[in-house]
């Protein structure tokens, strides 16, 4: 038991309560949210290191026993995950100072971005799955008000679908929630995992798994349930759509490597072999066409988060250790170089007033940095070595080669291909090229802008540089979570 | 919207309403703690209370009188729920663990106060503070 | 009994449904409220339909009722409240915008 677990929790809960009362202040709350998540990082590496000691750290709120109470749990995985969000909320949280209209902070944008934080943490922390429909739901309001936050007519409109959308996935994910505390009589992660391991999975526990895959991938954003991300993305403002295209569906994404892992693994040949991996191949070919076919920045790199999501829970469906750990890799990966390539569209906005990189051209000449930061995160992207992304596709497609998966194997490469081209494609765009800059275009400093970026670019170089101690680290990540005992006797203490 | 009112009888018995939906709302949530009831629904009943004194005597007249700025409401209950919390984290016990005692109050006799009490008086604030705002916001708006 | 509730969520989940998918934004509000009863209700009637006393409080009582789903119930009434009363204000913001409630009008750019 540590108290300590609950911190990221409530930690950005008061602060955000307390920005409140400084919402016409723009300058308090800059420091007090500044140093707030600068202090998240710290703790939240604590914690990291903390669970890597004691592998599952539990906490039995208002200390009620763990089947009947609720539960907290930290292992690695959950620590991981906190630990980069807190990351990745400085860097956009530092990047929107600089970018954000004095219009949206006095709509209390600081406060929900910490409530935004409350539910990122608390989803990743919970042990019972009412709670990760509560802690969902936090997220979800909290990124309502902040993708409509400004109130343009875009932003009113297509956050309505948005909203609509959500509304509905939570409804069936309150269905599945019934459906299986009628079957099961429990909703504690570890007592269903136990309940279900007894009843070895009928057909029917079978048919909850899949609406609670249907649930979270409306959320995590896989085929066919993606219609809503390169729309909604599109119109908050870039610090925003940074940290919602790293954050937001992964959220998903980690609710369904949970589920799948702990409770619902009975039935790999179709669960997770048949449908998680023919779901992974078309989200990732889809997203990819999407982006070949977009001249928007932000639109094409909304769409390549589709197909990246893909590899995640492919990596998940091939369901080898191997895999597993890349596809751990793949979203630590993912979660920084995401972001970055959205802080630098945002950075290039700033420059050039527009998003469609038809009507820019040669920043390589007047901003070098920029263009190399995003030289480096776009092939890291598309699976360049020494880069992450070519370390963490590696395992993934390696797993799907032994287990003998040669179609899900094969698309995976040709989506790697398509990646690099759509990536080039920008690059071809808007750095290089005739110069289309005006003389004021030309000298807009945006070095602030770029402090945040530089640390994420440094993460993804790094991430690549160090595969070896990373992927060892992601390996055991996997092997704890492929063995559901682990989480079920630290939480039961058996 | 109502600018003049001119509801007679709604002037006359909204003082009793009132009266009765707020003692009612009180009741609730006292009870909250073994029986039904809570700061959710008292929250609620408080809310419908207010909101009927402002669709009687005209919004200015009750914002010169209530002088409430319901978003920090919402943020100091937020902040007195956590905070309950916190104490039974820092009497070295797992976060949110209550603890009660009983308790002879003049008049009411005994009591039985828990630190659960104080956790539903920030949902109470919340709920009025939300339930508010969101009902205001709508109805200030003239355009 | 659970048949008749079945029924009864049947029917509210069906309007609910025909609510959301009509061209007036006004409709899909009250839909998605629709839609959340019926959610609450199938809750309430998966958890089993029980007669029995508060447990705890009254330890002589021969039957307790389930208090979980109920306590579930709650959570998920609360939550509701609150993403109606933001949908309510944005269902507004997007009439005042828009001047219009038609989601026909509120489809977006052909090229998107």
């Amino acid at each position: 038991m540590s108290n300590l677990i609950i911190l990221p929790i409530i930690f950005p809960f008061i602060i955000g309560a307390v920005l409140v009362f400084f919402a016409k202040k723009s300058r308090a709350q800059r420091i007090i949210s500044g140093v707030s998540v600068l202090a998240m990082v710290g703790l939240t590496a604590y914690l990291a290191i903390m669970a890597y000691q004691q592998d599952t750290v539990i906490l039995e709120a208002g200390d009620w026993a763990a089947p009947y109470g609720i539960t907290l749990v930290l292992d690695n995985l959950a620590a991981l995950m906190l630990l980069i969000t807190s990351i990745l909320g400085a860097a956009c949280l530092f990047f929107a100072f600089g970018t954000i209209s004095e219009k949206r902070e006095r709509y209390y944008f600081y406060p929900f971005y910490f409530f935004l934080l409350v539910g990122v943490n608390g989803s990743f922390l919970t042990g019972d799955i009412f709670n990760l429909f509560v802690f969902f739901e936090v997220m979800l309001l909290s990124s309502y008000v902040l993708i409509v936050n400004g109130g343009t007519k875009y932003q009113l409109r297509e956050s309505f679908k948005y909203v609509i959308l959500n509304i509905f996935g939570s409804a069936l994910f309150v269905m599945a929630v019934a459906w299986i505390y009628s079957i099961t009589g429990t909703l504690n992660f570890a007592h269903l995992s136990e309940r279900v391991a007894q009843l070895e999975q009928p057909g029917i526990l079978t048919v909850v798994g899949v609406m609670f895959f249907i649930v979270f991938a409306a959320k995590g954003a896989l085929f066919p349930l993606y219609f809503w991300l390169p729309r909604s993305y599109f119109g908050p403002p870039a610090a925003l759509a940074a940290l919602f295209g790293g954050l937001l569906t992964k959220v998903g994404i980690y609710a369904i490597i949970r589920v799948f892992t702990l409770i619902f693994y009975h039935e790999p040949l179709f669960t997770h072999k048949g449908l998680i991996v023919t779901v992974a191949g078309f989200t990732m070919l889809f997203g990819v066409l999407g982006a070949v076919s977009q001249y928007d920045f932000k639109r094409i790199l909304s769409y390549h988060i589709i197909s990246q999501v893909g590899y995640m829970v492919m990596g998940l469906g091939i369901f080898t250790p191997l895999a597993v750990a890349g596809a751990i890799y793949y979203i630590v990966h993912h979660m920084f170089v995401k972001t970055a390539l959205f802080l630098l569209a945002g950075a290039t906005e700033k420059i050039t007033g527009t998003t469609n990189i038809k009507e820019m051209g040669g920043l390589i000449k007047s901003h070098p940095v920029l263009t190399w930061s995003f030289f480096i995160a776009a092939i890291s992207l598309a699976g360049i070595p020494p880069l992450s992304g070519f370390f963490s596709k590696f395992p993934i497609i390696l797993g799907g080669f032994q287990e003998g998966q040669w179609v899900i194997s094969a698309v995976a490469l040709l989506v790697g291909l398509l990646t690099l081209l759509s990536m080039m494609k920008i690059f071809g765009y808007v750095f290089w090229g005739e110069n289309k800059l005006t003389d004021r275009q030309y000298s807009t400093s945006v070095t602030n802008l770029l402090i945040p970026i530089a640390p994420l670019v440094a993460f993804s170089v790094i991430l690549g540089l160090a595969a070896e101690p990373i992927f060892t680290y992601s390996l055991h990540i996997a092997e704890q979570i492929l063995e559901p005992s682990n989480y079920v006797d630290a939480v039961l203490k058996e | 919207m109502i600018k003049e009112p001119n509801d007679m009888m709604f002037r006359v018995f909204i003082r009793l309403i009132a009266v009765i939906v707020v003692t009612f709302s009180i009741y609730l949530f006292f009870s909250g703690h073994n029986a039904p009831g809570g700061g959710f629904i008292g929250g609620l009943m408080s809310a419908i209370a207010i909101l009927v004194i402002y669709l009687v005597f005209g919004i200015d007249r009750i914002k010169a009188a209530l002088p409430f700025n319901y978003t920090y409401m919402m943020s100091i209950g937020l902040l007195l729920a956590i905070a309950t919390g916190i104490i039974s984290w820092i009497a070295g016990y797992p976060y949110l663990k209550q603890f009660f005692d009983y308790f002879q109050l003049p008049f009411f006799g005994e009591v039985e106060l828990t630190t659960a009490l104080i956790f539903d008086l920030g949902v109470y604030l919340l709920v009025v503070g939300a339930a508010m705002t969101f009902i205001l916001t709508i109805v200030e708006d003239d355009s | 009994m659970e048949i008749l509730m079945s029924v009864v969520i049947g029917i509210l989940f069906a309007v609910a449904v025909y609510l959301m998918f009509s061209r007036n934004i006004i409709r899909v509000l009250i839909g998605t409220l629709l839609l959340s009863h019926s959610v609450h209700l199938i809750l309430f009637t998966m958890a089993g339909l029980q007669r029995g006393a508060p447990p705890l409080l009254f330890l002589e009582a021969e039957a307790y009722a389930d208090p979980l789903p109920q306590a579930l119930i709650l959570t998920a009434i609360v939550i509701n409240f609150g993403v109606t009363a933001f949908v309510s204000v944005l269902v507004y913001r997007t009439y005042q915008e828009h001047k219009t409630v038609d989601l026909y009008d509120l489809r977006g750019e052909k090229d998107e």
